[in-house]
């Protein structure tokens, strides 16, 4: 190249000098840009700190939900109905295993999990994040948590983790009244949301679904409370900062006594049917049971489709079904209850007699409508009708009073209206009326219909819970207390400036209604009277019944068609299909002075004998239990529910299998 | 070196006997001590990272010491050689190259991988120095546009890579030399000028779609926060919430807790910031501003053209990457890929940059004797 050859005199000290002056200002751009870099790090640190101090620690502090626990429910005589219990699970947390294949089919060797298992097992823990826990086994039983423990060296990153679960100790005997919690589902999410409860909810996973777990949901729950983490940037909890304990829900004392259940549920095995006992004094429900029942507990854990198909085949008899709430027709049992309304309304006096030929005949009308007694029952007047439940006496009374002052009464007394008690299930069942029929069928209601009314048939149904509850207003002349399951509930309050904690209890508050006031109050004990007649006079409808009973009962029978009779047809239980066999109903108190209990009974298609010899001897098994004659002895209500203590074992002796 | 006698006779100390600047190499090993707290901090704690690191610190220090025992004026004879050596190599690293997160820069030799576009960030201010240094200063227009067009060849080849961190550095280096070769003024805002008017150009037809992407992040991050912006947002609350004292040595959560991307390497200014604060950074910013102003000196006193403009351009070049990187982090700058400088995690740039350091220190020690 030309520049070697080319004689230049080179001025160096200009070019140090030009350089130098260069340099210079390279140097002042140096400073100036590092005065940038300065004040704009100045500017992050300083006047912005309080925003990316906040914003730091938003990104690392996380709020960790944490469930409170599900109050527990007891028995009148403080006997656990619900628990919570630990349900044990295998997790593991794969980034700790080094072999996760050879050690996942060791852990399942010792444990008993089948290959197929392990295969999907192996599977999800490949999808997971590797530091998040998975669960490997859901429900370990005890002896698989026992050998685990002992072996648990040998498995690094496997650990058992324990969750409660709600349990009910006593299965399908408690079924239809605590009903169940189950996993929240997208509809169950969208209520809360709407209640504004989904803040307290974010930790929760079971829910009330049917029952008091329902109707008390919100008491049982509780509050949930929270736990301050540090996470990184993956979500992995790094440790902990802050803790608010929640607040665990309200544990429920019931008016149920579950010896009386067991008691209902061994008088109803075999039947379909439901029994409702309620204290008249304040309208607890001592006992309320339907069976079939079905076991709560499989729906906890998320029932299996070939269960829940089994619950719903034909011969499992619709265990589902609550029928204590459910409406059945009367029958029989509302005739003390038409013979205070013919009382009030003048038609009739104690004394009147009318006569019985066997049959009825509306005026001007062929048809006969017959009693259930053949030759008829001769001369009757009120007490003779309801202790020999006379048809004939009713159709009379019926046309006389016609459906209008009926029903008006009725509806008194809770036919056709929500009792009001602590259950959602709850089924209004069918008081008729002209108004009733109008709307329902947009036709004219018949006098002959009214006389079917007469005897609690046609469109009438009544739950067996309203019945009880009938009777209760009859025992307590004319009070309403209003049916309940809740006795009392306790909660432990914690007060933070002593530190201390309280047990508090808050008893139930019987809800009462406007009473019903009739014009001659003696009309009560003309009525009650008839029905202790009923059951104490030898040769009335309810007599073998209670015969040699320690307390003093009274009561009243009824046999329901289920299915119409041609004229002068004969009813012969035998030659019937059995769904269309006559139901059996009973109501009864005790005792007559100052009652205590009052029971309904209901069984669907007996074989024969009606009210008196089906459903009788149930209410009867009540209250022998009720007055006394405790089969239960031993009893320890605050011990653990555990198969293998005497009491569950009694239990179970009593209550049988299912 | 032929000197002899007893140590106190001889006019040289020990250090430049050695070839060794005392105050250059107090203020990098300052820096690379510091850059081994600070990168087994933001490496989670593992001493695997930290002797990773420490052995490339070691083999940079001993690049260096190997580089300043050449005399800088021998550079000359290599210039146009290895100029046109790089960039065939640049050429087949693109035709050839082995891609790596998206992008050529590497030429597999089989033994290891080679990245020439390093070799480059020395060998352009040296050509351009060598080139420069033969006609008197100031230059004249043609010389100009001769050099420039030098400089233009290498850092395009390497922007179609693309690392446009490393054409940045590499363009800055040879135009560092011209400017300091004292370009007139004229011509400078001329260039300006007509560099703003190719903007434009540059965006619509030459930029890739992530380059632009970049950018537009650059403009406004919090538009796509868990996306394109997300570094940068993770990098100014690290920075931000460090505060005047900072959260401490292994303390600072942006980065303990890996919300902070790319932590131990580019963005490592953000996990010094957090953890030491605002007095770090003024402390760090001191020890680089003294780097900067001993290697301009070492430039002002050079005897020869060549090593004043070679020196002079190493040292600016040296802080561009200071500035360049803690501006993108702090937000000012959109992200390029830049190392901080000598404090950093990653192997090549830190022995290029000790390389460049040997260079500095040859030409402060050889001085006398060489010309």
């Amino acid at each position: 190249m030309a520049p070697k050859k080319r004689v230049a005199i080179r001025n160096h000290s200009a070019e140090a000098n030009l350089f130098a002056r260069r340099t210079f200002i390279t140097f002042i751009a140096v400073i100036i840009l590092s005065l940038v870099l300065f004040s704009n790090i100045y500017n992050l640190e300083v006047n912005s700190y309080q925003k990316y101090q906040t914003r730091s620690n938003s990104n690392r502090i996380k709020l960790l939900p944490v469930a409170p626990n599900r109050g527990l429910i007891y028995d009148r005589n403080g006997v656990l109905l619900a628990d919570n219990t630990p349900v044990y699970s295998l997790e593991v947390i794969p980034e700790q295993v080094t072999d996760i294949k050879k050690r996942l089919s060791e852990v399942s060797q010792l444990l008993d999990i089948s290959q197929e298992k392990q295969d999907k097992l192996l599977k999800a823990v490949k999808s997971k994040r590797r530091f998040k826990p998975i669960e490997l086994y859901s429900r370990l039983s005890e002896q698989q948590v026992a050998l685990f423990s002992v072996n648990q060296h040998k498995f690094p990153g496997f650990f058992i983790d324990a969750r409660l679960k709600r349990y009910y100790p006593f299965a399908e005997l408690t079924t239809h009244s605590l009903g169940y919690v189950a996993r929240i589902n997208g509809r169950d999410s969208l209520a809360l949301d709407k209640q504004g409860l989904a803040e307290n909810y974010a930790a929760t996973r079971n829910i009330g679904k049917r029952g008091l777990e329902r109707y008390y949901q919100d008491i049982l729950h509780g509050t949930i409370g929270h736990q301050e983490v540090e996470i990184n940037n993956q979500g992995r909890v790094i440790r902990t900062l802050d803790f608010t304990p929640p607040i665990p829900g309200k544990d429920l004392t019931l008016t149920l006594d579950i010896e009386l259940q067991m008691i209902a549920k061994r008088a109803l095995s075999g039947k379909r049917g439901a029994i409702v006992a309620i204290d008249p004094r304040d309208g607890g429900v001592l006992a309320m049971y339907s069976n079939p029942s079905f076991d709560g507990n499989l729906f906890v854990h998320g029932i299996s489709s070939k269960k829940y198909k089994k619950l719903l085949a034909p011969e499992s008899n619709k265990p589902l079904l609550n029928r204590t709430l459910q409406g059945y027709p009367p029958a029989s049992t509302i005739k003390p209850l038409l013979a205070l309304t013919g009382l009030d309304a003048g038609i009739i006096t104690p004394e009147t007699e009318i006569y019985d030929p066997g049959f009825y005949q509306l005026p001007g009308i062929e048809t006969k409508r017959r009693d259930w007694k053949k030759w008829g029952h001769g001369k009757v007047d009120l007490n003779k009708s309801l202790e020999q439940s006379c048809n004939i006496y009713y159709y009379d009374l019926a046309y006389k009073l016609g459906i209008t002052r009926i029903s008006q009464m009725m509806m008194k007394f809770g036919f056709g209206e929500y009792t009001g008690i602590d259950l959602h299930e709850e089924s209004r069942a069918i008081m008729p009326s002209i108004e009733w029929k109008r709307a329902r069928y947009n036709k004219g209601w018949y006098t002959g219909e009214t006389l079917s009314v007469g005897i609690g048939q046609s469109y009438w149904s009544v739950t067996p819970l309203q019945l009880s509850q009938a009777l209760s207003i009859l025992v307590n002349k004319g009070e309403i207390k209003v049916p309940h399951l809740l006795k009392a509930t306790s909660e432990i309050v914690v007060n933070n400036k002593t530190n201390t904690h309280q047990p508090l209890v808050t008893e139930y508050i019987v809800d009462e209604k406007a009473p019903i006031i009739l014009k001659n109050q003696k009309s009560w004990d003309v009525v009650l009277d008839g029905l202790h007649n009923t059951v104490q006079k030898l040769g009335a409808t309810g007599y073998n019944a209670f015969k040699g009973s320690k307390y003093d009962a009274a009561g009243k029978t009824g046999s329901a068609q289920t299915s119409n009779i041609a004229q002068d047809e004969e009813y012969d239980a035998s030659k019937v299909k059995e769904s269309r066999r006559d139901n059996a109903m009973f109501i009864a108190f005790a005792p007559y002075e100052n009652p205590e209990i009052v029971v309904a009974v209901a069984i669907e298609n007996v074989a024969e004998g009606g009210g008196g010899a089906n459903a009788g001897p149930v209410a009867r098994q009540i209250m022998d239990q009720y007055f006394g004659d405790r089969e239960i002895v031993s009893k320890d209500p605050r011990k653990h529910p555990n198969h293998d203590n005497i009491y569950y074992q009694n239990i179970k002796n009593i209550a049988g299998n299912p | 070196m032929r000197s002899s006698g007893h140590d106190q006779h001889r006019q040289r100390t020990l250090w430049q006997r050695l070839h060794i600047d005392l105050p250059l190499l107090s203020g990098i090993l300052a820096l690379m001590t510091l850059g081994l707290f600070v990168v087994y901090s933001a490496g989670g704690q593992e001493s695997a990272v930290l002797i990773r690191h420490a052995k490339r610190v070691g083999l940079a220090l001993f690049v260096m010491f190997i580089v300043a025992q050449v005399p800088p004026l021998s550079y000359r004879k290599w210039a146009v050689p290895v100029f046109i050596l790089g960039l065939m190599l640049l050429i087949a690293v693109l035709l050839f190259g082995h891609v790596g997160k998206g992008a050529q820069r590497w030429l597999d030799l089989g033994v290891t991988k080679f990245q020439p576009s390093e070799i480059m960030k020395l060998v352009v201010p040296i050509m351009i120095a060598w080139y420069v240094s033969q006609y008197d200063l100031p230059m004249k227009i043609p010389k100009i546009i001769i050099a420039f067009i030098l400089v233009l060849m290498p850092t395009l080849l390497i922007a179609k890579q693309p690392d446009l961190g490393t054409s940045l550095l590499i363009a800055s280096s040879g135009i560092f030399v011209i400017f300091l070769a004292g370009a007139s003024w004229k011509l400078i805002g001329t260039c300006v000028g007509l560099a703003s008017a190719f903007a434009p150009v540059l965006w619509m037809f030459l930029m890739k779609p992530y380059q632009k992407q970049r950018v537009l992040t650059f403009l406004n991050p919090e538009q796509d926060p868990l996306g394109s912006g997300y570094h940068i947002i993770q990098s100014k609350i690290a920075i931000g919430s460090g505060g005047i004292h900072g959260k401490g040595w292994l303390q600072g959560t942006q980065s303990q807790l890996e919300f902070l991307p790319e932590r131990h390497t580019d963005f490592i200014f953000a996990v010094f910031s957090e953890e030491f604060g605002l007095i770090g950074v003024g402390l760090l910013l001191s020890v680089y501003l003294a780097i900067v102003m001993r290697g301009l000196w070492i430039a002002v006193n050079a005897q020869h053209a060549f090593t004043k403009l070679l020196a002079g351009s190493l040292t600016l070049t040296f802080f561009v990457y200071i500035f360049v990187n803690i501006g993108m982090v702090s937000g000012l700058l959109p992200v390029v890929g830049v190392p901080l400088p000598l404090v950093s995690y990653g192997g090549t740039s830190m022995v290029t940059l000790m390389a460049g350091f040997g260079m500095l220190m040859a030409i402060s020690t050889h001085r006398k004797f060489n010309i």
